[in-house]
């Protein structure tokens, strides 16, 4: 850990206007103080946006908005996210601990970085932390990266659940910046490493994450978030999944299936969505559709083994969605 | 008065720990402490060619930056007769002695600043440059070699044979032969290891995690060139150890050498990544095991052979075959062990030290023989109990393994297990129930404390112990209770001071049986002393009274006639005699009965698991396990040790394992994010059950000690239970998803 200095942003404004070179937000802090005493990342500021009136959950117009300062905690328990969103409280529920999930913020959960462990210590080269330094994760400890998704540059895991699910969702995001207040799919926050991994969302210098917005169309959708992991609990998903679908008996009208935990970004199949529309649901369909999951996949050595428990985690939760055993 | 031994009391040191007022060693304040860390090595093999510090030099509050290139040559001397807990090969590292590198992690510099936040700054600013050279990283079976002389006179042969096994093995009605890997695992227990060194004048004072007060001086004192008389040692409470505070670790001896150079107490704590490298670990082990039977499962061949890494400054080695000798009756039974030079840290005791290791093995390699046979796996061990050790030719001092075999059996409802595996489910998950055997040797070494009884009616009892979370305070608590015959709340313990009676090492289960007979010898002694000071002519309360007519009984000097009405409490007896206080010190040691028994712990654990086939998840809803411990002091805290080891079970079992980049030589997941060990939910119904066992013949106290032998066969048994799900035999640990799913 570096020294640093430290603010508290009264309001949004003051937030951005102080978000200068070298500084950083701070919310919950369940990952940046690990990212600070690590020494993986060193600001020269640190804004602490915790006083910001963006928290709470409440109907605006055609979405259920969300601030982005909510805690994960008091965003799972809400009734409306419950009964109406359940995937998201599913996805919650599914995140850290009891205790993590007190602290942690929406915005920050979307915003968290890569688990990567060469990402994750500091003496090993990383083109996320490092531009140009290396990828040793391409033929290391690669058990649990990423199977879509990553170029020779970068194959770290996206770490979020929230996002699977608010993908599967459409959510959009309101983001407040220098320039003024703009709208985005959560869908198209993460960018692909690439050549650049170290740039890992659309988001501009100084710009903030301010809401979250659920669409009411997208509510009541039968829905499921599946996730494996070696624990029980508090761990990070080695593969995921989250379904909603729109269905007229048994019978498909449309799906949205997002896989998480097995690629660089939350991982939307569009394949497999379409393997399943207008179709109705039963085994066969679900595992036929499943099989296309991994399309694409581009697994190293170590982690090879994802793409049959990717497909299967996603044939999973299509199931546990539609209630078909 | 009912007996204290026995009593299920709470722990006596729970109040202080759940208020904050235990002081655990890094909690110690002395006036002026300022702050010390250390900068690791990032290469494997090779030498440091410069260490530029100006940087860190200029971060405000850094008072020093010790390397080889400044740091005080010390003697670094080895204790003629090595202690147990040392390797007896080669020699520990030597701190800032040279600029040899032999492992990524190593410490090669230390920064001492005001403030803990500026020393890691520094710390981090601290730029050493190599010259690397080529070093071990790999794992080569192919290239290991029989241990060195004085490490195999110590317990840990290369070789050990009895009958012809390899003879009677190819001529066995049914084999199996298999190989079985553990990997590196990691202690990870949550209190880091953190020094606390302070020198006043030639007098060094080290608060210090250690599991051993004692030997911690000795170590420090050989290392720095000093006599042991100038060093005192404090460890009264220890947040975790499992083996990882036997030893002193070199960075003890950075904490007393950067105090002495800043003339300041300095407190150095290692980071949880630096307590991958800084201390020891459990080697990585490979093991092939080939049993061979008759038809009616009687063992006629054992092979056991085992391989585990090893340093290449220090020969760190296990007992992993040792419990194979005498497991089981066989006549043939051939153990080889051998080790793997690399560029690492040195390993050291983790829990059941090869023990655990050799036990996962054995006990998957008899699951997969009464497979082999279609026979009942309970039904195999119990055809070929050992009624004696047959490696030492020696009877036991006292097994109950049978009684734990039926007891766990019963609770468990064993007969419920499904005979062909993948043919139970329940609730979409695959069933299945597996059992192991486990056993752990039953060990006392020498030890000594000293009593005294007070005119308030009190009693102290001393011993430099410790107490690394199993219960010492409580159990010694209760020992000197039940000898004296005072109550509980009349008694006090001391531990983990140098400047206390002489204790063993706290490890290998062996404090209860060493400390606890060292604690009733004195409350003995010190009840000779009261009733001479009743008999004493003209003050004594039973002036004239022969001394075979008196007793202690009840906190009391009386009649052994037992007249009501003249007996004089302990207290009442100082008091009338003008005494505050009267003490007395004792040594307990073993002695023939080393030669003429064996003597064990015995166990039997039984898992039931249940398997997401299609994800490959496996969870552990319900352990049993029956233990033979011999007398159980403390019922209550005896089952906490036992659900503690069979956690660690559960973590050996499906989720610890260190992961190990060659080509850096370095641990990648050396956090507790990454390594995992169980939560609470990875956790479902443990069930402990003590036989009836009270082992004389080992020891007056009756005891064997518990600790260690709960966490042994927890792997085995949820791994047979995996294959009685599934029809899957995984035999390398952990058995994860990946493993489930790779067919």
């Amino acid at each position: 850990m570096r020294p640093f200095a430290y603010s508290r942003a009264p309001d949004v404004q003051a937030a951005i206007a102080h978000a200068g070179a070298g500084a950083e937000f701070i919310a919950g802090g369940t990952d940046m103080l690990q990212l600070l005493q690590e020494d993986l990342r060193s600001p020269a500021t640190l804004i602490d946006i915790n006083g910001l009136s963006l928290t709470g959950i409440g109907t605006d117009g055609d979405a259920l908005q969300i601030g982005a300062l909510t805690r994960l905690s008091e965003v799972a328990a809400h009734p409306d996210i419950r009964n109406r969103f359940p995937v998201v409280s599913e996805a919650l529920e599914a995140t850290a601990s009891a205790q993590v999930r007190n602290m942690a913020t929406v915005g920050g959960n979307l915003l968290q970085r890569t688990r990567c462990l060469y990402f994750r210590d500091a003496t090993m080269p990383c083109n996320k932390r490092q531009p140009g330094s290396g990828c040793p994760a391409q033929d290391g400890c690669n058990e649990l990266n990423a199977i879509l998704g990553g170029s020779a540059d970068c194959i770290a895991v996206h770490p979020s659940d929230l996002a699977v699910a608010l993908v599967a969702l459409d959510a959009r995001l309101v983001i407040a910046g220098p320039a003024g207040e703009r709208r985005i799919a959560i869908a198209d926050l993460h960018r692909l490493p690439g050549d650049a991994p170290h740039i890992e969302t659309v988001l501009d210098p100084g710009e903030l994450i301010t809401a979250v917005r659920l669409p009411m169309a997208m509510a009541d959708r039968k829905s499921a978030y599946v996730k494996v992991r070696h624990r029980a609990s508090f761990e990070w998903a080695i593969a995921s999944c989250a379904v909603t679908l729109s269905l007229s008996g048994q019978t498909v009208q449309d799906s949205r299936i997002v896989a998480g935990g097995v690629a660089t970004r939350p991982w939307r199949l569009p394949q497999v969505e379409a393997a399943l529309a207008g179709q109705r649901l039963d085994a066969p369909t679900i595992r036929a559709a499943a099989e296309t999951a991994a399309e694409g996949a581009a697994p190293r050595p170590g982690n090879a083994w994802k793409v049959p428990l990717q497909q299967r985690t996603v044939a999973r939760a299509i199931s546990t969605a539609a209630g078909v055993p | 008065m009912r007996s204290a031994i026995g009593q299920p009391i709470s722990r006596v040191d729970g109040p202080a720990k759940v208020r904050g007022q235990a002081r655990y060693a890094g909690e110690f304040q002395p006036h002026g402490l300022v702050h010390a860390v250390l900068v690791t090595s990032t290469i494997v093999q090779g030498r440091i060619i410069a260490i530029d510090d100006s940087e860190a030099l200029r971060v405000p509050g850094v008072m020093a930056v010790i390397s080889h290139l400044n740091a005080p040559r010390l003697p670094w001397h080895i204790p003629e007769q090595r202690p147990v807990v040392d390797p007896k090969a080669g020699e520990p590292l030597h701190l800032f002695q040279g600029p040899e590198v032999h492992f990524n992690g190593q410490p090669v510099a230390l920064v001492i600043a005001g403030t803990l936040e500026g020393a890691t700054e520094a710390a981090a600013r601290v730029q050493v440059s190599y010259a690397p050279a080529n070093g071990v990283t790999m794992f080569d079976e192919a290239s290991a070699r029989p241990p060195h002389p004085d490490t195999a006179s110590a317990g840990r042969p290369g070789t050990t044979s009895r009958g012809d096994a390899d003879a009677a093995l190819a001529q066995a009605a049914v084999r199996i032969d298999a190989t079985y890997r553990q990997p590196r695992e990691h202690h990870n227990a949550i209190e880091p290891h953190v020094t606390i060194a302070a020198w006043d004048g030639d007098h060094l004072t080290l608060y210090d995690k250690t599991q051993w007060v004692d030997n911690d001086r000795q170590e420090v004192a050989h290392a720095l060139g000093i006599s042991e008389s100038q060093i005192r040692v404090i460890s009264p409470f220890v947040g975790g150890a499992f083996g990882s505070a036997l030893r002193t670790w070199p960075h003890v001896i950075a904490a007393a050498i950067a105090a002495r150079e800043v003339r300041r107490p300095v407190r150095l704590e290692l980071t949880r990544r630096q307590l991958y490298s800084g201390i020891g670990f459990r080697p990585r082990t490979e093991q092939r095991i080939a049993l061979g039977a008759d038809r009616d499962g009687r063992l006629q061949a054992v092979v056991h052979e085992a391989t585990a890494q090893t340093a290449r400054y220090e020969e760190y080695a296990e007992t992993t075959v040792n419990t194979t000798t005498k497991a089981y009756a066989c006549r043939n039974v051939r153990t080889a062990y051998r080790l793997a030079d690399m560029n690492i840290n040195s390993p050291c005791p983790m829990r059941a030290p090869g023990t655990v290791t050799g036990i996962f093995a054995l006990e998957t390699a008899m699951d997969e023989l009464a497979v082999a046979l279609n026979m009942d796996p309970l039904e195999l061990r119990l055809r070929n109990f050992a009624d004696h050790d047959q490696h030492q030719q020696h009877p036991w001092s006292s097994n109950e393994l049978q009684a734990c075999y039926r007891a766990a059996a019963e609770k468990f409802g064993w007969h419920r297990r499904p005979q062909q595996p993948g043919t139970l489910r329940h609730d979409g998950k695959q069933v299945g129930y597996g059992m192991a055997m486990t056993m752990y040797p039953a060990n006392r070494e020498a030890a000594s404390a000293s009593v005294s009884v007070f005119a308030n009616g009190t009693a102290l009892i001393r011993s430099a112990a410790s107490d690394m979370g199993p219960g010492t305070y409580t159990s010694m608590t209760q020992v000197a209770a039940e000898c004296l015959g005072l109550p509980v709340d009349k008694i006090g313990f001391e531990l983990g001071d140098t400047d206390l009676p002489v204790a063993p090492v706290h490890g290998g289960s062996i404090t209860m049986a060493s400390v606890g007979n060292a604690v009733m010898a004195a409350c003995r002694s010190v009840e000779s002393r009261l009733i001479d000071l009743a008999r004493a002519p003209g003050s004594g309360p039973f002036a004239g009274v022969k001394l075979a007519d008196l007793v202690c009984r009840d906190g009391a000097v009386m009649r052994a006639s037992g007249a009501v009405g003249e007996a004089v409490p302990y207290g009442e007896l100082l008091r009338r005699c003008g005494l505050s206080k009267l003490d007395s010190e004792s040594h307990a040691e073993p002695g023939e009965e080393e030669e003429q028994f064996s003597s064990s712990a015995f166990g039997a654990v039984f898992a039931e698991v249940h398997v997401d086939a299609g994800l490959g998840t496996i969870r552990v809803p319900r352990l049993v396990g029956a233990y033979d411990i011999g007398r159980v002091v403390n019922p209550k805290i005896a089952r906490s040790q036992c659900i503690g080891g069979m956690v660690g079970g559960i973590g050996m079992a499906l989720l610890e394992a260190a992961e190990w980049d060659a080509r850096f030589g370095r641990v990648m997941n050396s956090n507790l994010a990454e390594y995992l060990v169980p939560v609470c939910a990875d956790v479902g119904e443990l069930d402990v059950t003590f036989v009836a066992s009270d082992d004389r013949n080992f020891n007056p106290l009756g005891v064997k000690g518990v600790a260690e032998i709960a966490i042994c066969g927890v792997a085995p048994a949820i791994g047979n239970a995996i294959y009685n799900a599934t029809g899957r035999r995984l035999r390398d640990l952990p058995f994860t998803p990946a493993r489930l799913l790779a067919g």
